[in-house]
C-alpha cells in the first residue's frame, strides 16, 4: 500500500468518528472492555465449540449472526424489490394482489421467502445481542456499535411489524388496531389514531400508499443503521462463508415451499377473528400489551432500551493503557494500520523531520488496548541489540521490552524436555495454568500482539518447541488477533515467521477459555512429537541459562 | 463417514432452525377475546364546553388593553372534562371521567376503551356530560345482538345528534 493510500484510508476511517457523536465521546465509557459474564459466556463458548465440530468455524452460524443478520436483510430487499412491483397499494388493491401473488409458485415462495427472512433477521438479530452481551463486549471502544444495535432494534421492528400491515387482511387490521392503541398511549395532544381504525372508512388509497411508503423508508434507514453500526470496526463480517449462505438460502426455501406463508379473511370491522396466527418474532408485542396495557408496553420498551443502551457506562471497569507510539523508532509503515481491528490506528504524514514514510497515531477513544498493533510493528524484534528495547508501537501495560524479559526468565527456567514455550492469550484458554519445569507460559493481552520473531528467538534460546494459542477460530476477543497471528505464522501477513523456522517445532493450537483441558492434551501431544525430532539447539539454550543466572 | 455425519447433523441442525422459523411465525395462536365473548369499543374525540361562562370586560379593563385586543366579551379557555356512563343490560359496565387535552386544557376530551362483554342479546344505555355542572345532556340506548367475536363500537358525534351505535 502507498502512502497516500493510508492516508486516504486513515481519513476515510476518522470521517465517521467525527461525524458520529463527538459530544457522546467526551462521556466516552472505560476502554477495557468488560470481562466475560462467567457462566452464561461459558455456556455460550461451548454451544459454539460444539457447533464448530459440525460446521467448522467459518460455517458456524453462532460465530457469524451479524453476517447472517446482514444476509436476511439481503434477501428481504431482493424479495421486497418483488412483491413492491407486483403490490398495489391502494384499499381494494392490497389484499387483492398479495391474495393474487400467493395464488402462484413464484410469488408465493417469494412471499414466504420475505416473511421468514424477517422472522430469521430478527432471530439472529436477538441472538447477536445476546453474544455481545454474554461476551462483555459492550465497553470501551465498542460503546458506539452497541448503542447504534440497540437503535437499529426499533427499526427493525418498525420495519417489520410495518410489513404485516400491507397484505390489508385480518392480521393487518388487527396489528394496525393495536399498534394505534399502543400509540394513543402517548400524550400526543389528545389525538387518537385508533379512532382511524374502527371502521372501513377511514381506510383510504392514500393510507395504504403511506404504509408502503414507510415499508421502504424505515427498511432503508435501517440499512443506513446497520452500516453505522459496522463504521468502528474494521474489515467488518458482513459476509457469510458461502456454507452459511448456501445453507441457509436453501432452509429458507424449503421452508418457504413447505410452509407457504398465507392471509387472512379480508379485514371486517365488524367482528373480531376467534384466533390469530401470531408472528411471534416479530408481533410479540400485541398480546403483551393485551396481557397489561399499552402504558405498561412503551414501560417495558423504555426501560429495556434505556438498560441496554446505558450499558456501556453503567459496567464501569478499569480503563486500560491505550497504545503508545515511538516516533523514533516508527516509519510509518503502515502494518499497524491494517491490522487494527477497531481503527484506532492512523498514519499522518511527518512534521519531525525523522525518515520514513509517515507516523502512526493511536485514537485513543477508539484502541481497545489489544496489542495487535504492536504485533504488527516490523520493529518488535527481540533480536535487536539496543540497550533498551523499545518497539515503533507499543503497550504501557506489557511492553515488547517485558514480554523478552519474560522470555528469557522462562527460557532459563525450562528443565527435562523436550522443552516448550506456550504463548497464550488472556482471553482464552489460561495457559498460566498449565505451566510446568518443562513448560514456560507466556499470556499476552491477546495473541496478535506476538511479533513472529518471538518463536524464532524463543527456539534459538533454546526451546524445543514454540505452540501458540489464542481464543477458538473466528472467536477472537478482539476479532482479528488469532487471524493475523495465524498468518503471520504462514508467511501470509507481514511481519512474517523466517522461513528457516523449522515447522515441525512451531504448533498453533486455539482453545477458547473453557478448552483449558483439550489444550493441556494439545500440548503433551506436542511433546511427544517434538522428542521424535533430533535434540534443538541445547547449547544456545544453556549459554541463555548462564547469561540469566549471572 | 464421519463427513457424512456431519453433514447429517448440520441438514438436521438447519432443519431445526427452519422448524422453530416456521412454527412461531403463526403458532401458537393468539385468542383475541375469550370464547363466548363480544367486543364493546367506547371511542370518542368531543370538546366539552367552557368550564365557565362568558362575561363582558368592564370599560376599564378594556381600556388598559390595546386598541386591537378590545373584544368586549371574554371567555374561559380551560373546557369541562367530559364525563362518560356506559350500563349493559341496567347495570354499569364503564364509567371514565376524560380531561381535555392540552398544556392549558383547552383540547378536546378523547376515550378509548375495549370492553370485552358476553356475547348475546345486551342493552346498552350511554350518557355524557360535557358542562361545568355534570348534567348528562346526552343520553341513548340501543338494544343489541352481540354474536361472539362481534364489534360494537360506541361513538359521539355531537353532529349526527350524540351517540352512534355501530355494529
Amino acid at each position: 500500500m502507498y502512502g497516500w493510500q493510508r492516508w486516504v484510508f486513515s481519513a476515510a476511517l476518522c470521517a465517521p468518528r467525527g461525524l458520529a457523536l463527538s459530544l457522546l465521546e467526551s462521556a466516552m465509557p472505560a476502554a477495557k472492555p468488560a470481562p466475560p459474564i462467567g457462566a452464561a459466556w461459558r455456556a455460550w463458548e461451548r454451544v459454539e465449540l460444539a457447533l464448530d465440530a459440525l460446521f467448522g468455524a467459518r460455517g458456524n452460524p453462532l460465530r457469524h449472526l451479524g453476517a447472517l443478520g446482514f444476509l436476511f436483510f439481503w434477501v428481504l430487499l431482493a424479495t421486497g424489490l418483488y412483491l413492491y412491483a407486483l403490490y398495489e397499494s391502494t384499499t381494494d388493491g392490497a389484499y387483492r394482489s398479495v391474495d393474487a401473488l400467493s395464488a402462484t409458485l413464484i410469488g408465493a415462495t417469494v412471499r414466504s421467502l420475505h416473511r421468514y427472512a424477517a422472522d430469521g433477521f430478527v432471530a439472529v438479530t436477538v441472538l447477536h445481542l445476546a453474544r455481545e452481551l454474554f461476551a462483555g463486549r459492550f465497553t470501551g471502544a465498542r460503546w458506539f456499535a452497541w448503542v447504534t444495535g440497540v437503535i437499529l432494534l426499533w427499526l427493525l421492528y418498525a420495519s417489520g411489524i410495518g410489513g404485516y400491515w400491507l397484505p390489508g387482511d385480518q392480521l393487518a387490521q388487527w396489528s394496525l388496531t393495536a399498534t394505534a392503541e399502543w400509540l394513543d398511549a402517548l400524550p400526543l395532544a389528545g389525538l387518537s389514531i385508533v379512532r382511524n381504525f374502527l371502521s372501513g372508512g377511514q381506510m383510504t388509497d392514500r393510507f395504504y400508499a403511506l404504509l408502503a411508503f414507510l415499508h421502504v423508508a424505515i427498511p432503508l434507514t435501517l440499512l443506513f443503521g446497520m452500516w453505522l453500526h459496522i463504521q468502528r470496526v474494521t474489515r467488518p463480517d458482513v459476509r457469510p462463508s458461502r456454507a452459511l449462505t448456501l445453507g441457509t438460502l436453501a432452509m429458507l426455501i424449503a421452508l418457504s415451499l413447505v410452509k407457504p406463508a398465507t392471509s387472512m379473511a379480508p379485514p371486517d370491522y365488524g367482528a373480531l377473528p376467534a384466533a390469530v396466527p401470531v408472528d411471534w418474532f416479530l408481533l410479540f408485542v400485541h398480546p403483551l400489551m393485551d396481557a397489561t396495557s399499552p402504558a405498561a408496553l412503551w414501560g417495558m420498551a423504555a426501560l429495556v432500551t434505556l438498560l441496554l443502551g446505558a450499558l456501556p457506562w453503567v459496567v464501569r471497569v478499569r480503563r486500560e493503557p491505550v497504545a503508545l507510539v515511538d516516533p523514533a523508532n516508527c516509519n510509518g509503515c503502515g502494518r499497524c494500520f491494517a491490522d487494527c481491528p477497531f481503527g484506532a490506528v492512523v498514519v499522518e504524514p511527518r512534521t519531525d523531520g525523522r525518515r520514513g514514510a509517515g507516523l502512526a497515531r493511536v485514537l485513543p477513544e477508539l484502541c481497545v488496548s489489544c496489542g495487535i498493533c504492536a504485533g504488527a510493528c516490523p520493529s518488535s524484534t527481540p533480536f535487536r541489540s539496543v540497550a533498551e528495547l523499545v518497539t515503533g508501537i507499543d503497550m504501557p501495560q506489557l511492553s515488547l521490552a517485558e514480554m523478552r524479559a519474560a522470555l528469557e526468565r522462562s527460557l532459563a527456567d525450562l528443565e527435562g524436555g523436550p522443552r516448550i514455550i506456550v504463548f497464550g492469550c488472556d482471553r482464552a484458554a489460561d495457559v498460566r495454568a498449565l505451566a510446568r519445569p518443562d513448560t514456560g507460559v507466556i499470556s499476552l493481552l491477546c495473541i496478535g500482539q506476538l511479533p513472529p520473531s518471538f518463536i524464532d528467538f524463543a527456539l534459538r534460546g533454546g526451546a524445543d518447541g514454540v505452540l501458540v494459542t489464542g481464543c477458538a477460530e473466528d472467536g477472537c476477543y478482539y476479532r482479528h488477533g488469532n487471524t493475523w497471528t495465524a498468518q503471520r505464522i504462514a508467511g501470509e501477513r507481514e511481519p512474517h515467521l523466517r522461513v528457516s523456522v523449522p515447522r515441525a517445532r512451531v504448533r498453533v493450537a486455539w482453545a477458547a477459555a473453557v478448552e483449558l483441558g483439550r489444550l493441556g492434551a494439545e500440548i503433551e501431544a506436542f511433546r511427544s512429537a517434538l522428542a521424535k525430532l533430533p535434540p534443538a539447539q541445547r547449547a544456545v539454550r544453556r549459554k541463555r541459562k548462564e547469561v540469566a543466572l549471572g | 463417514m464421519r463427513n457424512v455425519l456431519r453433514y447429517a447433523a448440520q441438514v438436521l441442525l438447519y432443519v431445526a432452525f427452519g422448524v422453530a422459523l416456521g412454527y412461531f411465525s403463526s403458532y401458537p395462536v393468539f385468542r383475541v377475546l375469550a370464547p363466548g365473548q363480544a367486543l364493546v369499543r367506547l371511542s370518542f374525540s368531543h370538546g366539552a364546553q367552557p368550564i365557565g361562562p362568558c362575561r363582558e370586560r368592564t370599560a376599564e379593563e378594556l381600556a388598559k388593553l390595546a386598541p386591537n385586543m378590545r373584544v368586549k366579551l371574554v371567555c374561559p379557555r380551560e373546557r369541562a372534562p367530559v364525563k362518560v356512563e356506559v350500563e349493559m343490560d341496567g347495570k354499569p359496565l364503564y364509567q371514565v371521567t376524560a380531561a381535555p387535552a392540552g398544556l392549558k386544557h383547552d383540547g378536546v376530551s378523547t376515550v378509548y376503551r375495549r370492553l370485552p362483554v358476553p356475547a348475546g342479546k345486551h342493552t346498552f344505555k350511554a350518557r355524557l356530560a360535557d358542562g361545568p355542572d355534570g348534567e348528562f345532556k346526552y343520553v341513548a340506548e340501543q338494544a343489541v345482538d352481540l354474536p361472539p367475536g362481534k364489534v360494537l363500537v360506541i361513538d359521539f358525534n355531537v353532529g349526527k345528534g350524540g351517540f352512534v351505535f355501530v355494529e
